[in-house]
């Protein structure tokens, strides 16, 4: 954990403006929306993070964080990128082009979620049904009750 | 130019292809999992996949559970390695409250994690033989995975949804009778591994099936983002066990078994070897393993602060990962799975591309998935 | 004992004839009673096979097999002969009705009609052709057209890749089987069974043309349609290939005819290659009703031991391998005869 939060802020100093490290989440680069893509690229290309171990997103309050986990293979150096984005309309570029493993996940994220990954090959949904309505993670999604 | 009579012919005849519907319910998609082929003659042209029927919300359900409650349902994820999804959720969330746990209970965990992995392998060797119509392998491969699954009935009281750890240890201690039944298997099963080699690994048949078919290179799996036994059958030396260790795994030893080509026959030996490593592993932590207590002191109410966490364990089909985000509530404000399959069978369609309809259900069989994990 | 068979047969033609029936009408009545008969051995030897696979496949991978119905399981297959007559006879929308309801039928009659030529014994033969292994070969040849029609009638995508599999495998395997058959032929210079069956008195032709036999038995199994090469039906691959859309007693009857062939086969085997109904102590009907159960045993333990093979390596194997070697025997046999003539 101690090494994440060294590299964050390594890699927080390279980016200079690019990137925010909160005090309060050591170890978490932020990334604005328009420098995400620029951001990632540079991550895969000059710093080595070839693995896409995981990509989410979180439904909060005020916003929706989009969370990217990086790795380094075979260094095992991680880091964790997260977006704010827009609640009501949530998009953030997609990454197929840099790791193909997000296909899939960026496919589950948007269909749970309902981020709109722009740029993505085939976006649609994965796992719900194709005439579902709603992103069931979301925090506002209404559940039936068990009949 | 006049057009020989062979060329008039081939210009005329028209070729058409075909879409075929392999699934949901289909003998060897493993589950309700479907894939749509697009087929010139017997070769697959285009492949789509299609998944979710067998999407239940775990990530949803779990924001209603208490953390403690959610450990059931975790048995469910990939339901032929319950053992290994409960050890990952539970560590998530130890080390989110940054609990430690004994040292015996730890013990108990890689014993019982490392026998769901040959548990896991031998349902993937034994079907991957089925697969190739190689019925009686699947036999003998179940044979001895019945008596794993004896073993764990002996001290969970369950044969597949064990549900054994708990957060700060494991729920049932180790019994002599377990022990003994566990040396036993150790004995045994080094021949009952030779046994399959020689009906199924060593077949002539088999060999030229899965030799050169569904071929992933390294570059390729990374960047697909292919975990666990997938990506060392491609010739990457990676384990987490080994180079990311969690709980106790930098105690022991054992190899990394890593294939050459990256092909279904690779896939195959890689898995053959873990699970003769893994029992290596076992006889290690059996005689390594101390007295004491198999619980650690955690609160009744498991109430985390506030914070987030990302652990990924090695499991039997690849790199299991949890997220999990507390809100400083009984209950986790967000829980993401990584599944391990649900990532593996997107590069299916890469791969299968070329090969014909048997050559596709041997490269869906050499990835192994669980539609448990792949849907959630 | 030894001639049990045709002293019944004998008997009741006798009876028959002293109702005061004329000649035509008991020679009419016999050739119906030997049909039966035959159509009697094909049946239960089916209902039995399909049981001794269940058990022999048991045994090769550790388990019992079925033990339930009947001492020791035995009535298994009965029980299951009567659930499929029971079941609704389903025809999908989509099928062309008359192809499909007629492939059940065609691929039924070739499987009973081989039955005409195969010698059960000493003289009990239904009707020794002097062609008896040309006609075996048309007839068994002509199940292909029974699975196409299957596998088109049916209308559904499965069905039709098993079809053309089928026709793919049967057709190219004929050849050579046939060619593995000529080396036997040419030794004994006749395609009568009877004559077949005396040439191998002092020597069987297992032990002069033993890469006949084994050619023999692959493209037998390819012909048969069963394991390694049961691309046909490839479960894993086209759920049930060409008797996906069957069910019920059209599907047996698909059933009853690929074990129908199978004791065809084996039985062409033991005259061809393991000296026909002969042997030593026991009448010969015992004697063939053994060696075709070896034959078959061989067939099972094959196909229970060997993962499927695929597509385009099976017609490697037969181009390429198995049809080059058949021509090689036969050349090799006809230096070896031209040889023998010199010396002799």
């Amino acid at each position: 954990m101690d090494k994440q939060i060294e590299l964050a802020e390594k890699l927080a100093k390279k980016f200079k403006d690019k990137v925010e490290v909160l005090e309060e989440e050591p170890g978490t680069l932020y990334v604005s929306k328009d420098d995400f893509l620029d951001v990632m690229t540079k991550l895969k290309e000059k710093h080595g993070f070839n693995y896409l171990v995981d990509l989410t997103a979180v439904d909060y309050e005020n916003e929706i964080v989009a969370v990217y986990h990086l790795m380094v293979l075979p260094d095992c150096d991680k880091v964790k990128v997260k977006v704010k984005l827009d609640k009501e309309d949530p998009r953030i570029p997609s990454v197929v082009s840099l790791w193909a493993a997000a296909d899939v996940q960026e496919r589950e994220t948007y269909d749970l979620m309902g981020v709109i990954y722009e740029g993505h090959p085939n976006l649609k949904r994965i796992l719900c049904p194709d005439d579902f309505e709603g992103h069931p993670l979301r925090k506002d999604y209404k559940l039936e009750a068990r009949r | 130019m006049e057009m020989s009579n062979i060329q008039v012919y081939k210009k005329n005849l028209k070729t058409q292809e075909i879409t075929l519907n392999m699934g949901p319910q289909h003998p060897s998609t493993h589950g309700v999992y479907r894939c749509i082929l697009t087929l010139d003659g017997e070769y697959v042209t285009h492949l789509e996949n299609v998944m979710g029927y067998l999407h239940r919300g775990m990530e949803k359900l779990a924001e209603d559970r208490t953390y403690t409650q959610f450990i059931p349902y975790t048995d469910r994820l990939d339901y032929l390695a319950a053992a290994l999804n409960n050890i990952g959720y539970v560590q998530t969330v130890e080390k989110l409250m940054d609990i430690e746990v004994p040292e015996r209970a730890e013990y108990i965990r890689v014993i019982v994690g490392e026998l769901q992995r040959i548990a896991s392998h031998l349902v993937y060797v034994g079907s991957y033989a089925l697969d190739v119509n190689g019925f009686t392998g699947w036999m003998y491969a179940f044979r001895d995975r019945e008596r794993i699954l004896d073993l764990f009935e002996m001290i969970t009281g369950s044969r597949m949804t064990l549900s054994f750890p708990r957060i700060g240890g494991v729920s049932h201690d180790i019994t002599d009778e377990f022990v003994e039944g566990l040396e036993k298997f150790i004995e045994d099963f080094p021949a009952c591994l030779d046994e399959f080699d020689g009906l199924v690994t060593g077949n002539e048949i088999f060999q030229a099936r899965t030799k050169g078919v569904g071929v992933l290179d390294v570059e390729t799996a990374i960047n697909y983002g292919i975990s666990g036994p997938n990506l060392r059958a491609s010739g990457y030396e990676f384990d987490l066990r080994k180079h990311d260790p969690y709980g106790i795994y930098d105690r022991f030893e054992f190899d990394i078994p890593t294939g050459e080509n990256g092909d279904s026959f690779d896939r195959f030996i890689v898995r053959m070897e873990e699970m003769r490593q893994s029992l290596r592993i076992i006889k290690q932590a059996l005689r390594d393993i101390p007295d004491g207590p198999i619980q650690a002191k955690v609160p009744k109410v498991i109430k985390p602060k506030a914070g987030e966490v990302y652990h990924q364990i090695e499991g039997a089909k690849g790199w299991l990962g949890y997220y999990l985000v507390s809100d400083g509530s009984t209950k986790p404000y967000r829980l993401h799975i990584h599944g391990p399959s649900f990532v593996n069978l997107g590069v299916f369609p890469e791969i299968a591309k070329g090969g014909n309809i048997q050559d596709a259900v041997v490269i869906l069989a050499s990835i192994d998935i669980v539609l448990g994990e792949v849907d959630r | 004992m030894e001639r049990l068979f045709l002293n019944l047969g004998e008997g009741i033609q006798q009876w028959l004839a002293s109702l005061g029936l004329g000649a035509t009408a008991v020679s009419l009545i016999m050739v119906a009673i030997k049909v039966a008969a035959i159509l009697g051995f094909v049946l239960l030897n089916v209902l039995y096979l399909v049981y001794l696979e269940r058990k022999i496949s048991a045994y090769i991978q550790q388990r019992l097999g079925p033990n339930r119905v009947g001492p020791r399981g035995l009535l298994q297959t009965t029980m299951d002969v009567i659930k499929l007559i029971s079941k609704e006879d389903i025809i999908p929308q989509a099928a062309d009705r008359k192809v499909f309801r007629l492939a059940a039928i065609v691929v039924f009659i070739p499987a009973v009609m081989l039955y005409a030529v195969i010698p059960f014994g000493k003289d009990m033969i239904a009707i020794d052709l002097n062609i008896g292994v040309f006609y075996f070969i048309a007839v068994s040849s002509t199940t292909t057209i029974a699975f196409l029609m299957a596998g088109w009638g049916s209308n559904n995508k499965y069905s039709l890749l098993g079809g053309m599999r089928t026709v793919a495998q049967m057709v190219s395997y004929e050849i050579p089987l046939v060619f593995s058959i000529l080396g036997v032929i040419m030794l004994t210079g006749s395609l009568k069974m009877s004559d077949i069956i005396a040439a191998q008195k002092d020597v069987w032709f297992i032990v002069l043309q033993p890469i006949a036999f084994l050619i023999f038995f692959i493209a037998g199994t390819a012909e048969l349609n069963r394991a390694p090469f049961d691309l046909p039906e490839g479960e894993q691959e086209l759920i049930a290939g060409a008797t996906t859309e069957y069910s019920g007693m059209r599907w047996a009857i698909f059933f009853l005819a690929e074990y129908s062939n199978l004791v065809a086969m084996s039985a062409l085997a033991v005259t061809l290659f393991l000296g026909g109904p002969s042997g030593p102590w026991a009448p010969s009907w015992i004697w063939f009703v053994i060696k075709v159960y070896i034959m078959i045993y061989l067939f099972m333990w094959v196909r229970w031991t060997f993962p499927r093979i695929r597509v385009d390596h099976l017609m490697h194997t037969n181009w390429k391998f198995l049809l080059p070697l058949s021509l090689a025997n036969i050349l090799v046999t006809g230096i070896g005869i031209k040889i023998f003539e010199w010396f002799s």
